[in-house]
């Protein structure tokens, strides 16, 4: 007998790492937070959770595919083809049933496909429509992101879907709509769906994909070669295909006289959130955390507790996992995670960090030194760029962190990576440059 | 705490007729948005289907705002307000002003979030909304109700555990546990009983035991101990086993129970600092009418004090510590030996990684009444000396031991109440079973 009661959101749960025990006077408490979802019953899981979808299916979901069509998409030529192939690529991915259109991306946006402010639903006729559309896709026009954005926000709202979702590709700067313009259109559409973003070549700007990919709770990469475009997009949309609940939050209670003074989610990539907070009743808040399919991400939580006497205990903050109601009300998904903080005088109890805190809080460090040095190097701050980025290769080695490592390896010469001792590169491709910035948040998970 | 969204009261899709779950917002079958269909007018369920108990919402209200409806301030129902009890000036005399004049005492930090829900009813004024019958009120802030994971809901304190001050008289003997003013849980353990011998006469036992803070589970561990010890002891003194070797008996047991905690998965689970198997000492003693009978490892210690004050007072047991084994063996003077920092570093315990298990007993037949103190060094700490330890021993205790067990640990929480403190007291000779006390 089916059991048509379960929804289709997977289980989440909820693991807390951290040294509960602090110093007299201490008042720092910081954890590791590790979410992991599973078994919601779209990928992988079709056996172990048995669910209402027929095989095939799975949560109503909505897809808007950005692609820019600016002037500068047809140097090489070979740029707006291997776009074409992509978009088409990633339209092949789509699940049977998921509502979708194609956006052409210029100073303005227009509806490639199936237009009319409506989106198509995939099978097999639409799906071959489409790509008859993209042909008529051509080079020619400027760049303003925030009109992609807000058309797709149009279009996916007028789906009613559980998950929404865009994919953004661009290959030059947002020139023609002013900075403030663009944060406005990711301020209106944040919560509103996810999407990746994707710089193709290397003539765009690493920081603003970073900040569409941010702000719509996405990824972020460089597709430096057009011909990887296709197998990247075809990924994405497997991603997107493969999330199960979208609005997540993580709630956090802390009680009275607490302070928060960073939530952040650290793997699979850093990602600052603490500014994200939203209040959702006393001393709590909850941080977005955007659409879950099978995965598990971590949080570094660090707050303030008031301080206690010793042998006191308290519970310094409550993890928990939600769905936000537009009623204000929201869905608890069941998992929380306690952070403790108790005082002790057993000074080996009290100063002993642990090892995920210690693991994270290098990776966040990581993350900010290639940053900073490749901030230093282009503004010709050559020893500063020195220091920062001896140092991103010594945490990077210490680490594990061997992605990153690989991608330092192509902007200076390592002379000794456990003392971080490097020689910046007299030669850099730009592809090199912008791949370790935009990569620079990725992190690893500590070994256990 | 929070309701599902609200469900859907269909049982199938009204486009496709597939058969609906109360929470589906969404045909599995169509994807028809039920959201949008009305629900039925009549009779909304509210069972909630799925597991997830709420916070027990005991009144009829359909919506569960506990913001609201919780007492902001901080006067749960049960306490006595400052407003019941008369005010004096300073001098001693009637406050002026009406009578119920007096303010109370608001917590100073500002309201967090303005809420839109009307104020709070005055407090004295209105009863505040009584917390629901069996609801904690938090013992730290005074304010906060206490969630189901024991910890306050306002001020996030920890509430008090069980363990944390635990008193015990049966008959003759007396024992009382109590957490201390620094350590933030009690891992100390006791186990007192009294029995027969063979021959009819009184036996009584009381077994105390101190969990080693640097290894994992030290609370477990002299749980586990003092229980074993307990039991052992319970068994074996009544088939006429000669208590000393009972009671050496009951230290391996008492070994065995620690070591097996060694091999259970929350030992490794525990995020402790450092992991350690678990260990803890042991002291026991074990009481007759013409014997007593002393057994431990490590340095939780028993002492002798005679009702008659004019007889000396003993230590009856001889630590497994750094300090007295400098002692012993000639090497420092007492004074130095406890005065060294590693004074209380043990060399003896019981637990897994102990290097070899030496129960030590011994046996005395006193000539004279008197009680003996089983205790922790969260006492002793306080009174090294037997003579101290006689000294702060009331008079009556072989007549009131638990009340001597009180003020004994109250000696040890007035000098600082460092460590966890555990006292039992065993009078000697056993008295005769009251009737009942099988």
């Amino acid at each position: 007998m089916a059991n048509f009661s379960k929804s289709n959101v997977p289980q989440f749960s909820v693991e807390v790492y951290q040294n509960e025990y602090l110093p007299e006077g201490g008042r720092e408490v910081n954890a590791i937070v590790t979410v992991s979802a599973t078994g919601g019953g779209t990928i992988g899981s079709a056996v172990a959770a048995p669910h209402l979808y027929s095989p095939g299916q799975g949560p109503s979901a909505a897809v808007a595919i950005m692609v820019d069509c600016s002037g500068s998409m047809d140097y090489p030529p070979t740029k707006m083809r291997n776009a074409r192939d992509a978009t088409a690529a990633a339209i092949d991915t789509l699940r049977d049933g998921v509502h979708f259109a194609v956006i052409d991306g210029t100073h303005v946006a227009r509806e490639v496909y199936p237009g009319g402010g409506r989106l198509a639903v995939a099978d097999s006729a639409t799906r071959d429509q489409a790509r008859q559309a993209l042909r008529k896709l051509s080079a020619g026009g400027g760049t303003a992101i925030g009109t992609w954005l807000k058309l797709a926000d149009r279009l996916l709202a007028s789906a009613d879907v559980a998950i929404r979702h865009g994919i953004l590709l661009t290959d030059g700067r947002n020139e023609h709509e002013s900075p403030e313009d663009l944060k406005a259109a990711l301020d209106a559409c944040a919560g509103r769906f996810t999407c990746d973003a994707r710089g193709v070549g290397t003539d765009w700007e690493v920081k603003e994909v970073t900040q569409i990919a941010s702000a719509l709770l996405g990824t972020a990469d460089i597709v430096a070669d057009p011909a990887a475009l296709a197998a990247d997009f075809t990924q994405m949309m497997e991603s997107a295909m493969g999330k199960e609940v979208a609005d997540v939050a993580l709630r956090l209670w802390t009680p009275v006289g607490t302070q928060i003074k960073f939530v952040k989610q650290v793997a699979p990539t850093v990602e600052e959130l603490t500014a994200r907070r939203t209040e959702s009743g006393p001393r709590a808040g909850d941080y977005p955390t955007g659409s879950w399919g099978d995965e598990s991400r971590d949080y570094h939580v660090c707050v303030e507790v008031p301080s206690a006497a010793l042998g006191q205990e308290m519970l310094a903050a409550r993890v928990s996992l939600v769905i936000p109601q537009p009623d204000g009300s929201a869905q608890n998904l069941g998992a929380q995670g306690l952070v403790k903080a108790v005082w002790t005088d057993d000074m080996v109890a009290s100063t002993s960090i642990n090892p995920q805190v210690a693991h994270y809080t290098g990776q966040a460090e990581l993350a900010q030194v290639i940053q900073q040095g490749l901030d230093a190097r282009k503004a010709g701050d050559m020893d500063g760029a020195t220091a920062k980025l001896g140092r991103a290769v010594q945490l990077a080695s210490a680490s594990g962190n061997a992605d990153t490592a690989k991608l330092l390896a192509k902007v200076v010469d390592v002379v000794d990576a456990a003392t971080g001792t490097v020689r910046l590169k007299a030669k850099v491709t730009e592809a090199d440059e912008m791949t370790l910035e935009t990569r620079s948040t990725k992190t690893v998970r500590v070994k256990k | 705490m929070s309701q599902m969204p609200q469900p859907t009261a269909l049982t199938k899709c009204p486009i496709c007729e597939w058969p609906l779950a109360s929470d589906d917002r969404f045909c599995g079958a169509c994807g028809h948005d039920l959201s949008a269909v009305p629900a039925p007018p009549a009779d909304q369920p509210t069972i909630t289907m799925n597991g997830t108990a709420g916070d027990a919402p005991d009144e009829a209200t359909p919506v569960d705002w506990p913001v609201a409806s919780e007492p902001s301030t901080d006067t749960p129902a049960p306490l006595v307000r400052p407003a019941d009890i008369p005010g004096t000036d300073s001098g001693g005399g009637d406050l002026p002003g009406p009578g119920r004049g007096v303010r109370f005492d608001r917590h100073p930090e500002p309201d967090e979030y303005p809420l839109a829900a009307p104020l709070p009813p005055d407090p004295r004024t209105a009863e505040p909304a009584t917390p629901p019958a069996g609801t904690k009120v938090c013992v730290a802030c005074r304010a906060g109700r206490v969630d189901r994971d024991g910890y306050c809901e306002n001020c996030g304190h920890a509430q008090p555990r069980e363990r944390d001050h635990m008193e015990l008289e049966l008959g003759a003997v007396a024992a009382v546990s109590d957490r201390g003013l620094r350590h933030h849980r009690n891992e100390d353990a006791f186990a007192i009983s009294s029995t027969a011998l063979p021959d009819g006469s009184p036996a009584v036992v009381a077994i105390v035991c101190d969990g080693v803070s640097s290894a994992t589970r030290p609370d477990d561990a002299s749980l586990a101990a003092a229980r074993a010890a307990g039991e052992t002891l319970l068994e074996s003194l009544p088939r006429g086993t000669h208590p000393q070797q009972a009671m050496h008996d009951a230290i391996v047991a008492a070994s065995t129970a620690v070591n097996a905690l060694a091999e259970e998965p929350e030992t490794a689970a525990e995020h402790a600092p450092h992991q350690n198997a678990p260990a803890c000492t042991i002291v026991g003693s074990v009481v007759t009418p013409s014997l007593l009978v002393v057994g431990w490892v490590g340095d939780s210690r028993a002492y002798w004090v005679p009702v008659d004050r004019s007889a000396p007072p003993a230590r009856l047991t001889e630590d497994d510590s750094w300090a007295a084994q400098m002692v012993s063996a000639g090497l420092m003077s007492e004074a130095e030996a406890y005065a060294d920092q590693r004074a209380h570093a043990i060399t003896g315990w019981l637990g897994a990684d102990a290097y070899e298990l030496e129960p030590h007993t011994a046996s005395f037949k006193p000539d004279r009444p008197g009680v003996v103190v089983v205790c922790t060094d969260g006492l002793w700490n306080y009174a090294e000396a037997a003579e101290d330890m006689a000294e702060a021993v009331p008079l009556d205790a072989a007549l009131r031991p638990l009340h001597c067990a009180q003020v004994l640990v109250g000696r040890a929480l007035d000098g600082g109440g460092h460590d966890n403190v555990t006292v039992a007291v065993l009078p000697f000779p056993a008295p005769p079973q009251g009737a009942g006390s099988a």
